[in-house]
């Protein structure tokens, strides 16, 4: 789609009546088309390039491009860095926020300063614990945790104060998210804590990796009974396995992943098994389309960041969209003559 | 003790109506409480808090207790001190990501959530962020003096 109000690469659109951001993700989800985000991986790098490199490979096929904060409790480029750097160049960044490794005070500034650099939209995570990466050595902080971030996130936006109470002279406008992982205990509750996450303040969730359906739906099924279909944005999480000993490794060392036995007998008796996962991952995208309330996916493809353009591709989801990169509007010009909207 | 606070939330029931019981009687003894100075007050019962919350529930003396609106299972114990819920990385068997010895103090926090008459309403109410300021200090107290108006 095309905005008529498209500014120059790096500006802020105009803030919709009804919207809380001057961010194109916002527009997207708020105009009712299947959105679709993707996660880039900061690099261990202090090159800009290689951030726009990682960026580049998702132009035309998202919506809005996460910047992981320390994912994993691993050491990388930090997000607000990487945001800043997408903005400049007019992509809609999603600052994830960790509260493993800042206190309140560090948080609170970088969401005011994001939101100087163009940043829209802010992820607030609770975070990995740090036994699960390369510091382990490193002192947690867990000052707060996702939810009480959000509340916080919240107060800065609509009631211009930090959490302390001390007034603001412009309020960051950003779109406020969280996340959810429908897989892991307590089940039966997690639409409850998502209930809670909705009240402090999220307006879009996205995900842990969702490989089992018949939970999805459960899952979905309690969100819509709660009534909170109508309060916010649901991105699924969905991602490629390339091999299935890679699944497996997934499912038993990394915490909160849930992969059904019989994905990963998919995976194993197939001839090609990264075929096989990007197969799969088109084929899990298509059912989640199908299922009420969701809003559009959210695309983890760790080191297979190059093949999530062919997966929402043959997904079909964007329907002939094209999600603006720099340059499509002169681009598409270009080949066409016009812009399929 | 880990064995004591699991016992703790299997007898949420009974530990929470005994609370509310308990929190009439220090209501009762505001006027008391009052007349010695909450000030002077503060280390001794601190010291007694410690010591009963922390064999029944290992109370970390965060100050700000939330034990009835968690199913008499102390958020504090979490290894990432969630006040409003358990994190994405729950093991399957219910234990903790950081601590796979521990059972999740959310996962518990349900358990006895289920067993305390308006527990599941409870659990819903969003927690504000910690005051660290509060850290060893007596929940009992400030709450007796919060109700009573008191300031100090």
């Amino acid at each position: 789609m095309k905005f008529e109000d498209e500014p120059v690469p790096g500006y802020p659109l105009p803030i919709l009546p009804g919207h809380t951001s001057p961010g194109r993700f916002e527009r997207v989800l708020r105009a009712g088309v299947f959105a679709v985000t993707a996660e880039l991986a900061p690099p261990d790098s202090a090159d800009p390039a290689e951030v726009y490199k990682r960026a580049r490979v998702f132009d035309g096929y998202v919506d809005a491009i996460n910047a992981t904060d320390g994912s994993g409790a691993n050491c990388h480029m930090s997000s607000l860095a990487v945001c800043a750097l997408l903005t400049r160049v007019g992509y809609a960044p999603i600052m994830q926020v960790s509260c493993r490794d800042k206190n309140r005070i560090a948080i609170q500034g970088d969401i005011l300063g994001g939101a100087a650099m163009g940043v829209c939209n802010v992820l607030c995570l609770t975070g990995d614990g740090v036994q699960a990466g390369d510091h382990p050595q490193a002192k947690p902080v867990f000052d707060l945790d996702s939810t009480s971030l959000l509340g916080i996130a919240r107060g800065l936006r609509e009631d211009h104060r930090f959490e302390s109470g001390r007034k603001i002279t412009f309020a960051p406008r950003v779109l406020l998210g969280a996340a959810e992982n429908p897989n892991v205990s307590p089940v039966e509750h997690r639409a409850v804590r998502l209930a809670k996450k909705i009240t402090a303040g999220a307006q879009f969730v996205q995900t842990q990796y969702c490989y089992d359906i018949p939970l999805l739906r459960r899952f979905m099924n309690a969100v819509e009974d709660a009534g909170l279909l109508e309060q916010a944005f649901i991105l699924i999480g969905v991602g490629p396995l390339r091999t299935a000993k890679a699944g497996e490794w997934m499912r038993t060392h990394v915490p909160g992943i849930h992969i059904p036995d019989s994905v990963i007998e998919r995976i194993k008796g197939a001839k090609d098994q990264t075929r096989e996962g990007l197969n799969l991952c088109v084929d899990l995208i298509q059912e989640v389309r199908t299922i009420k309330g969701v809003s559009g996916v959210h695309v983890m493809a760790y080191r297979q960041e190059e093949s999530v353009a062919e997966v929402i591709d043959r997904s079909g989801i964007l329907a002939g969209r094209i999600p603006w990169f720099p340059g499509r509007d002169t681009q598409i010009n270009e080949e066409t003559g016009n812009l399929h909207d | 003790m880990y064995t004591v606070r699991l016992w703790s939330v299997r007898h949420a029931r009974g530990l929470a109506s005994f609370y509310q019981r308990f929190e009439g009687v220090l209501n009762r003894l505001h006027p008391l409480f009052q007349r010695i100075g909450y000030q002077r007050l503060e280390r001794p019962v601190a010291a007694v808090e410690r010591q009963v919350k922390g064999l029944l529930f290992d109370c970390n003396m965060c100050g700000r207790c939330v034990l009835s609106s968690t199913g008499m299972s102390c958020p504090m114990n979490c290894p990432k001190q969630l006040r409003n819920g358990p994190c994405g990385g729950v093991r399957a068997n219910g234990t903790c990501e950081v601590k796979p010895e521990m059972r999740c103090v959310w996962v518990e926090a349900w358990r006895g959530a289920e067993l305390i008459p308006g527990g599941l309403n409870a659990i819903q109410q969003l927690q504000p962020p910690v005051d660290r300021r509060l850290e060893g200090t007596s929940a009992w107290l400030r709450v007796v003096r919060e109700k009573n108006g008191a300031s100090a």
